[in-house]
């Protein structure tokens, strides 16, 4: 067991995504990656792993404005099984 | 603490206290719902545009004359004032929407199949007479609303709709580069070439912007920002590698850089 860390966390509206995969390798950390399961428009979108650090790289290079980012006050720790 | 291997709840904002960094949508969009194509680089660039002019703090005085194109479809949710020109009439129309309004921030929207095929003598009359309007051009190599053809902007070798196995130069020419040719006039007085292919290039194209719309608000004279923006269906690219094509492809022949600051 380890501990990663989020400094930070997106909001994502998944309905609206078209699965263009555009926010998966902007993301440094690699804490995107995409659904197995698809939205209404039948498209896989964004989920979200611990490690997120607030960047705003997913929300830059979203053409369908999916993201929300925040930063938390106090970084939240996950445990993580390696 | 919860286990790492879980997919962490992202539908609603967080529960523990945090900051909002950054909103779905810039402030001057009425909405996050368009029908552009999953991949297009075109929103990517608008909302970059609307939040320069948000910084500026000139939303309410920014009109915007539009071109024809995909990204004539956003007009319905760009909240600053609109004149729809007619194809690649925008910088004239914004001319004389300048000169009647000399306090507003007048910028063009344009593509490069509207601005550089079928109405070049309008952006190139407008830069020499050295107007003090700012004109934004996405170029994606293609006249991407009507179906993916070749312009004066798509590269040699380029596939579209009717160049299917590349632009040949022996057959269909070189490109312009529209941004060279314009540094080139003396009423220009700021020129630059960017591109949404990743996040870092995203917020240098903001920072453009905002040198361009400076340059105007400053009464220097034209200034001119070519953003090269993703058409993955234009182009017979999958979409995740748009981006790299953007890059690699375009961005190749319509070199990133600042070409005339002044
Ligand atoms: C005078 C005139 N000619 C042709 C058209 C058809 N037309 C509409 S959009 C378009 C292509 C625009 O291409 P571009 O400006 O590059 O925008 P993109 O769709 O690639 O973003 C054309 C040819 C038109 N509307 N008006
Ligand atoms: S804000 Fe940055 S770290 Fe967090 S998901 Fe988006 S790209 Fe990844
Ligand atoms: S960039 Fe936006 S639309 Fe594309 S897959 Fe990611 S969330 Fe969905
Ligand atoms: S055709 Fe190209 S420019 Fe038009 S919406 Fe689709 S991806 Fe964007
Ligand atoms: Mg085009």
């Amino acid at each position: 067991m380890t501990q990663i860390k989020s400094r930070g966390t997106v909001n994502i509206a998944t309905e609206r995504c078209k699965g263009c995969e555009l926010c998966i390798p902007v993301c440094k950390p690699e804490v995107l990656r995409m659904s197995t399961n698809r939205n209404k428009l039948g498209m896989r979108y964004p989920e979200l792993l611990p490690g997120c650090t607030g960047c705003t790289a997913c929300l830059l290079m979203c053409p369908d404005f999916c993201f929300e980012v925040y930063r938390y006050q106090e970084p939240i720790l996950h445990e993580v099984d390696v | 603490m919860s286990s790492g291997s879980d997919i962490l709840q992202t539908d609603a904002p967080p529960s523990q206290p945090a900051e909002k960094l950054c909103a779905f949508k810039p402030d001057l969009l009425l909405s996050e719902d368009h029908h552009l194509c999953p991949g297009c680089g075109e929103p990517i660039a608008v909302r970059m545009m609307l939040e320069a002019i948000k910084e500026l703090e000139c939303s309410r005085r920014a009109v915007g004359v539009i071109g024809i194109g995909c990204y004539t479809a956003l007009t319905g949710i760009i909240d600053t004032d609109l004149v729809q020109a007619l194809h690649g009439r925008a910088p004239s129309v914004a001319t004389g929407t300048k000169r009647m309004l000399p306090n507003g921030l007048v910028y063009t929207l344009q593509g490069d199949g509207d601005m550089v095929n079928e109405g070049l003598q309008e952006v190139i009359h407008s830069a020499a007479r050295g107007e003090n309007i700012t004109c934004i051009l996405l170029n994606n190599g293609v006249f991407g609303e009507t179906g993916g053809h070749m312009t004066a902007s798509t590269v040699v070798g380029q596939r579209t709709k009717n160049t299917i196995d590349g632009r040949d130069a022996k057959e269909h020419g070189q490109p312009i580069l529209i941004s060279e040719m314009l540094a080139q006039l003396s009423g220009t007085a700021y020129v630059a070439r960017c591109g949404v292919f990743n996040a870092s290039q995203t917020v240098h194209t903001k920072r453009i912007l905002r040198k361009a719309f400076q340059t105007q608000l400053d009464g220097k004279g034209f200034s001119f920002v070519e953003i090269l923006t993703m058409c993955p269906t234009g182009w017979f690219v999958p979409v995740p590698e748009g981006p790299d094509y953007l890059e690699n492809v375009l961005g190749s022949v319509h070199k990133l850089g600042e070409l005339k600051c002044e």
